[in-house]
């Protein structure tokens, strides 16, 4: 069941300048573990040093931010997109 | 009516308007508080005015003093709303604005006298944030309320957008609301969650979009202390991205239920849609949304009157949040 994942431009060249990859899973975390195992650039940049999710970076499944909605355990199906985000101040009016 | 004594004294007290017409599920109320029913135009007057205040109190601002200079980042809302404190008391307002914000932003913010320092378009409401921060670091004499950290945006929203809440919509079940500094989400949610832990808070967000493209690495990017400080990682229940599309489509929509609303509000009512529409069967539930402004000041968007698909892309080139 593969699950696309929308690389940002900024961590793009730990993807050979992919912006869009595929792998299977049935959480987040498979999926970005299955990332990382190809691209190990990206190892650092996604996860911190204890395998939580790096504080600066946000993953999204259908634009749900995975933090609240189970965090690595977070299921994903065949057809989800995912976008891994730097986090950035909003719009903040 | 009262008479009232200041325009400050008109901050506040915004109503609340059931437009459960546009709820997809006829057991789930979605109610939204009206905030550009403030003198200002929008829900920042609330923290503009609390973050001079706690300035004042604090002996950083001395009222009827001469030269007293103020900068702070800011897309539009809560410049525009220091801007008005700012002419009321006396005091020169410097904002950092990014330069693809909506004209009627710029504008407003020259009647009220603002002076506006432009950061680059293409680093969004981050760059803002770097070059105010440099600049007041450059300028120890100017003060720097910085909303993205000071508690006095929370609280603003603890004292008195949250009880405001709570008291008109004691039966409220789930808070939507946008997340930017998330100093609505944090005072209102903090004050929810003490007097009903069962309250869920739902963050609406915008794509970050090009902004993100501007980063250089991932250290460029920037939680806001106001959200650390207030443990929002545990606070929230639900963190979701309404992207541009379905903001103008739902702020059109609003327009069905007598709603003249910004686009920033638009996105919230899609969150909140969305939210409804996952309450499950046979459960009931009373949303509140906040609209945090009106649309005046995006008519230059075309967000009502011109071709959706080219609102969309002109909407993704400035910050409407």
């Amino acid at each position: 069941m593969p699950v696309s994942i929308r690389i940002p431009t900024v961590l793009r060249p730990q993807t050979g300048g992919a912006a869009s990859v595929s792998y299977d899973g049935s959480t987040i975390g498979e999926v970005l573990n299955a990332l990382v195992a190809e691209h190990p650039g990206l190892a650092g940049q996604v996860f911190s040093g204890d395998g939580q999710l790096h504080k600066f970076v946000n993953i999204y499944v259908n634009d749900d931010d995975v933090r609240y909605t189970g965090g690595l355990d977070t299921p994903v199906k065949d057809q989800d997109e995912v976008s891994i985000l730097p986090a950035v101040a909003g719009g903040a009016n | 009516m009262a008479v009232f004594a200041s325009v400050l004294d008109l901050i506040g007290e915004t109503p609340i308007v059931d437009v459960s017409s546009l709820s997809p599920n006829p057991n789930v109320r979605i109610l939204a508080k009206l905030e550009g029913r403030n003198p200002g135009g929008s829900v920042k007057d609330r923290i503009a005015r609390s973050l001079i205040e706690a300035a004042e109190r604090d002996g950083l601002l001395i009222p009827g003093a001469p030269d007293q200079v103020l900068i702070e980042p800011s897309s539009g809302n809560t410049g525009i709303g220091l801007a008005m404190v700012c002419k009321l008391k006396g005091y020169h307002l410097k904002v950092v604005l990014p330069t693809n914000v909506s004209p009627e932003r710029i504008q407003l913010l020259q009647v009220w006298g603002a002076e506006i320092i432009e950061s680059p378009g293409s680093e969004g409401s981050n760059g803002a944030v770097r070059m105010a921060r440099q600049l007041a670091e450059e300028h120890p004499e100017w003060v720097f309320l910085y909303q993205y950290a000071n508690p006095a945006n929370p609280d603003a929203h603890y004292r008195t957008t949250g009880p405001e809440i709570f008291r008109d919509v004691p039966d409220i079940t789930h808070f939507v609301a946008g997340l930017g500094t998330s100093g609505t989400l944090m005072g209102v949610g903090r004050y929810l969650k003490e007097q009903n832990p069962a309250i869920q808070l739902w963050a609406i967000e915008p794509p970050a979009g090009e902004m993100v493209d501007g980063l250089r690495n991932l250290d460029d990017g920037y939680i806001p202390p106001v959200f650390t400080d207030n443990h929002g990682a545990e606070l929230l229940d639900r963190k979701t991205v309404v992207r541009p599309r379905e903001s103008l489509e739902w702020t059109r929509k609003m327009i069905d239920v007598g709603l003249f609303v910004g686009i920033s509000s638009g996105a919230i009512m899609a969150g909140a849609v969305r939210c409804a529409s996952q309450i499950p069967e046979g459960e009931s539930a009373t949303i509140v949304t906040i609209a945090c402004d009106d649309g005046w000041k995006y008519l230059s968007t075309g967000a009502w009157t011109d071709d959706l698909d080219e609102v969309v892309e002109r909407a993704k080139r400035i910050i409407y949040f």
